[in-house]
């Protein structure tokens, strides 16, 4: 994996509370690096990740609200961020529920410009 | 044991990173021995987590073991992976058919089709689906996803933004209720609402997925204006769309504000 990949999932990793971060190619839903901790399947939840990242993309266009530059799906016990980065992937963190947010939106944005 | 599945055995026991993980599962499964099978599925998956006949693969293992929720996941995977996968449009539209989602069914069942015209299954399948779509809609015949939007009252009447910004939108992205303008005054709605059909199962999924719990709501920041998703109640979306500066925070509390009367409505039209 490009160092420079790691160095920048490695700093969205060090924020409490993240469980794991992961590049994925936009428009395909493939894994382009990852930081996770174990037991969690990353390819599968990149696809899925991608797919939704899409629909709202387009929804969000169309209604004239311009392209997501950050997702935050809430539940129950935890969070999935997703923020753009450059060459059409994404940013991808799966979080505790007790994450700062705010933190978290920082360092992937941080994290986002470091791999441009 | 099988001449076909000792000599599949064989191969993966050389080359645990061989492809024929794929076939030697499919033969068990096909042989009942779902246990076996899922356990080569996953390693093998493990070897190629981005193969998407590997993921059609455990779908039907699950499907065979009653799992259909699991396999319609793995079904979503292979169909994120290859957008054309014709056995993976196939599952999704026997799952979909299993729990009354006709249009869905349908849909699925034309693009498994339209990539393998040749397959009767799929053909038999679709004359089903249809023929159980034209009794639903027979006159006559009670269609509960099909609400008559027009002859009911706007349900959110009152709140902010209740006929420009608030969005109720069915599983199959049919418009339920409220408004979608954009700051031109277009009306938008139903393209909206047709993009965030399946957003609920992909959110549902990937929150099970990394067991995260039961999900509560999506935030979407756009460049030029925030969107929120809720789930008002099972089968119903929520969307409340507004401009860049209304804060994050607002959003939550107009989305609060707006879910719960849309669930008192959806609970009066017996939804």
């Amino acid at each position: 994996m490009s160092t420079r990949f790691q160095a920048a999932l490695d700093t969205v990793t060090r924020v409490r509370g993240v469980r794991g971060a992961m590049l994925v190619a936009g428009e395909d839903g493939l894994v382009v690096a990852e930081a996770l901790m174990e037991g969690i399947r990353g390819n599968a939840v990149a696809a899925l990740a991608a797919s939704l990242a899409k629909r709202l993309r387009r929804a969000s266009e169309t209604a004239a609200c311009g392209l997501p530059q950050f997702v935050h799906l809430q539940a129950s016990h935890g969070s999935l961020l997703a923020a753009p980065a450059p060459s059409g992937m994404l940013l991808v963190v799966v979080a505790e529920a007790d994450i700062n947010v705010g933190l978290a939106r920082l360092e992937m944005l941080h994290a986002g410009e470091a791999v441009a | 044991m099988t001449e076909d599945i000792r000599a599949l055995s064989a191969e993966l026991a050389r080359d645990p990173g061989s492809l024929v993980f794929v076939a030697l599962g499919e033969a068990l499964r096909v042989r009942g021995q779902l246990e076996a099978a899922a356990k080569v599925a996953v390693a093998g998956l493990e070897h190629h987590p981005n193969l998407a006949d590997g993921h059609h693969l455990y779908a039907r293992i699950m499907a065979d073991a009653g799992d259909v929720e699991r396999a319609a996941d793995e079904w979503s995977i292979a169909l994120a992976l290859d957008p054309r996968h014709a056995g993976a449009h196939k599952g999704l539209g026997f799952a979909s058919f299993q729990r009354g989602d006709l249009d869905s069914a349908l849909e699925h069942l034309e693009l498994a089709l339209a990539a393998d015209p040749t397959d009767q299954s799929v053909v038999q399948a679709l004359r089903l689906v249809r023929q159980a779509a034209e009794q639903a809609a027979a006159p006559g015949a009670a269609d509960p996803t099909v609400p008559a939007v027009a002859e009911r009252p706007p349900p959110f009447a009152g709140l902010e933004g209740a006929d420009h910004g608030l969005l109720l939108v069915d599983p199959q992205g049919r418009v339920l209720a409220g408004g979608l303008h954009t700051p031109g005054g277009q009306d938008v709605a139903e393209e909206v609402a047709a993009y965030l059909a399946g957003v609920s199962q992909e959110a549902e999924r990937s929150a099970r997925l990394l067991e995260l719990g039961e999900w509560r709501w999506i935030m979407a920041e756009g460049e030029q204006g925030h969107l929120h998703l809720s789930a008002p109640q099972a089968g119903a979306l929520l969307l409340l769309a507004r401009d860049r500066s209304v804060p994050s925070g607002r959003m939550a509390i107009l989305a609060a504000r707006a879910a719960e009367v849309a669930r008192r409505w959806l609970e009066a039209q017996g939804l």
